[in-house]
């Protein structure tokens, strides 16, 4: 494995930003709206004193975790698309790359969009709603790790389908996270579903995540056993993944889809 | 055939990489190849090698297999049947060795319009671990006379200049054996007469072995060593251009192509 390829895959993103300020703007432009519209209904709540506990870090602590599942598995799919899009998938492939690196290249830029969303997040929540994340201390680490590994394993899934299937599929890469939401308990506690959709719930690593930052939020205390429950899952979920994405590569090469994506 | 022989030698010491190829063995060689997709064979039972320094012409008719084969050997597809060794090497088996001294360019594939051509080169420089990239790109661009053109953007470039660009992309590496799908497509004759003169003397000096695959016959004719015609996936001819006008005893390469097209191969 080399990184210089990796990293290589990285600055092309990072040359395609710098240049590109609509690029830059979508990347913070739906975060901060989203933020911005359940920051009011937030302290909408506290003002006529729902009967909920600690309605504004609830509300924005998942708001902002959400975000960061979001556009890990977005940044992974758009690190794919813009080649496809612009063409170059085909001389990016016949290069020394190997698909492994591809993959890695791809989740870094994942993760970098995913911080850059992020921070644009964390300060308006701080600087409009006095909302803090950082009051969560070092188990946010755990919430964001776990968020955005789930968010890398559903990208490559949207990445294999788009490889094999073409452009037409594309419309998955923005669609497909929004199964995961009613699942995935961000607002509500996993006990607000139907009884027979929890065990579904409880099959995402996103479930654990929000139910152990609501438990954090409400009682101060990290529940390792939720912890490890993500950590588990996203493992399944990111072998799961990477697997759907070498097959659907594989099949992608006997059948010469690779010639004909992105026309 | 001592130059031949002295581009052969040349092949193997350029650039001071490693070698892991045997001394001795062909560029390419390609035993039975076949690819099916579900009821249509694309290339039935091709056979042919290339030898260091040659320039070797893939021609036929649109649908022929040329496209197929080439993306064969660059493993962008995956061959039903036969065999490929590739500088004496399995290409499945050492894909990143074999493909660090390859490159590749076609008009149907293109460059992030929104980069500038620096940052494009730059990009595949460090994909293709290419050293000292800073003189390799000066070297380069100033041989294919696109300097002026570093620091504007891909996609503002005319197509004879972003042809140049993508030749630069694929000269990036100094590669040993470079594929070209239809180079010359859609160029106008003084653009593409100086994109010939560019591969005619990068193989001089490298020693490079170049697989062409074009409709043009005179640039074939021009430019190969040798050639061969495929149809419907399979081999008709195989020689020298002048060889091949000699046995159809007709006047030119196009008149061979336009009888096999036509299915007068007899």
């Amino acid at each position: 494995m080399s990184l210089r390829r990796i990293f290589a895959l990285s600055r092309r993103h990072y040359y395609l930003y710098k240049g590109s300020w609509p690029r830059i703007l979508e990347l913070v432009y739906w975060p901060v709206m989203s933020l911005t519209l359940w920051g009011f209904l937030s302290l909408y709540l506290k003002q006529i004193h729902v009967d909920l506990p600690a309605v504004v870090p609830v509300f924005l602590g998942a708001l902002i975790l959400w975000d960061v599942l979001f556009r890990s598995q977005i940044g992974v799919c758009m690190a794919f698309l813009e080649e496809v899009w612009s063409r170059n998938l085909v001389g990016i492939f016949v290069s020394p790359l190997t698909p492994l690196e591809f993959v890695i290249g791809q989740l870094l830029v994942g993760v970098l969009r995913t911080l850059a969303a992020t921070f644009a997040m964390v300060l308006l929540a701080a600087l409009a709603y006095g909302f803090n994340i950082f009051t969560l201390g070092l188990p946010l680490v755990a919430f964001f790790a776990n968020l955005i590994i789930m968010g890398w394993a559903i990208g490559l899934l949207v990445t294999g389908i788009v490889l094999r299937f073409g452009q037409g599929a594309e419309s998955l890469a923005w669609a497909i996270i929004f199964f995961f939401q009613p699942i995935s308990a961000v607002f509500y506690p996993v006990s607000a579903l139907p009884q027979w959709l929890q065990p579904l719930s409880w099959a995402t690593p996103a479930a654990s995540v929000f139910e152990g930052m609501r438990a954090l939020l409400n009682s101060g205390t990290f529940d390792t056993a939720l912890f490890l429950r993500a950590v588990r899952l996203n493992g399944v979920y990111l072998v799961v993944g990477a697997a759907f994405f070498m097959l659907m590569f594989r099949l992608a090469r006997r059948d010469g889809q690779l010639l004909t994506i992105g026309e | 055939m001592l130059q031949r022989q002295f581009l052969s030698e040349l092949a193997f010491s350029s650039n001071g990489k490693e070698s892991v190829m045997d001394k001795n063995a062909r560029v390419v060689k390609v035993v039975n190849l076949t690819k099916r997709y579900r009821s249509t064979l694309a290339v039935n039972g091709l056979s042919f090698h290339i030898e260091p320094g040659e320039i070797f012409g893939l021609i036929g008719a649109n649908g022929a297999g040329k496209t197929t084969t080439i993306a064969i050997l660059l493993g962008l597809v995956t061959p039903t049947d036969g065999e490929i060794t590739i500088f004496g090497l399995d290409p499945k088996r050492h894909r990143r060795k074999v493909l660090e001294r390859m490159n590749f360019s076609s008009p149907y594939i293109s460059l992030p319009h929104r980069l500038t051509v620096l940052q494009n080169l730059t990009v595949y420089a460090d994909l293709y671990g290419v050293r000292n990239i800073r003189s390799r790109l000066d070297d380069l661009c100033g041989k294919l006379g696109i300097s002026d053109l570093l620091k504007r953007h891909f996609g503002q470039l005319s197509s004879g200049q972003k042809t140049r660009v993508a030749i630069a992309k694929a000269l990036i590496n100094e590669p040993d054996l470079l594929l070209l799908d239809e180079p010359t497509a859609s160029l106008d004759p003084d653009v593409a007469e100086r994109v010939r003169s560019c591969l005619l003397s990068y193989r001089e000096e490298k020693g490079a072995a170049i697989l062409v695959s074009s409709h043009n016959m005179q640039e074939v004719e021009r430019i190969c060593d040798r050639m061969l015609i495929l149809k419907q996936g399979k081999k008709m001819i195989e020689g020298t251009p002048a060889s091949i006008i000699s046995r159809y005893r007709t006047k030119d390469l196009e008149s061979v192509f336009i009888e096999i097209a036509r299915g007068e191969d007899n």
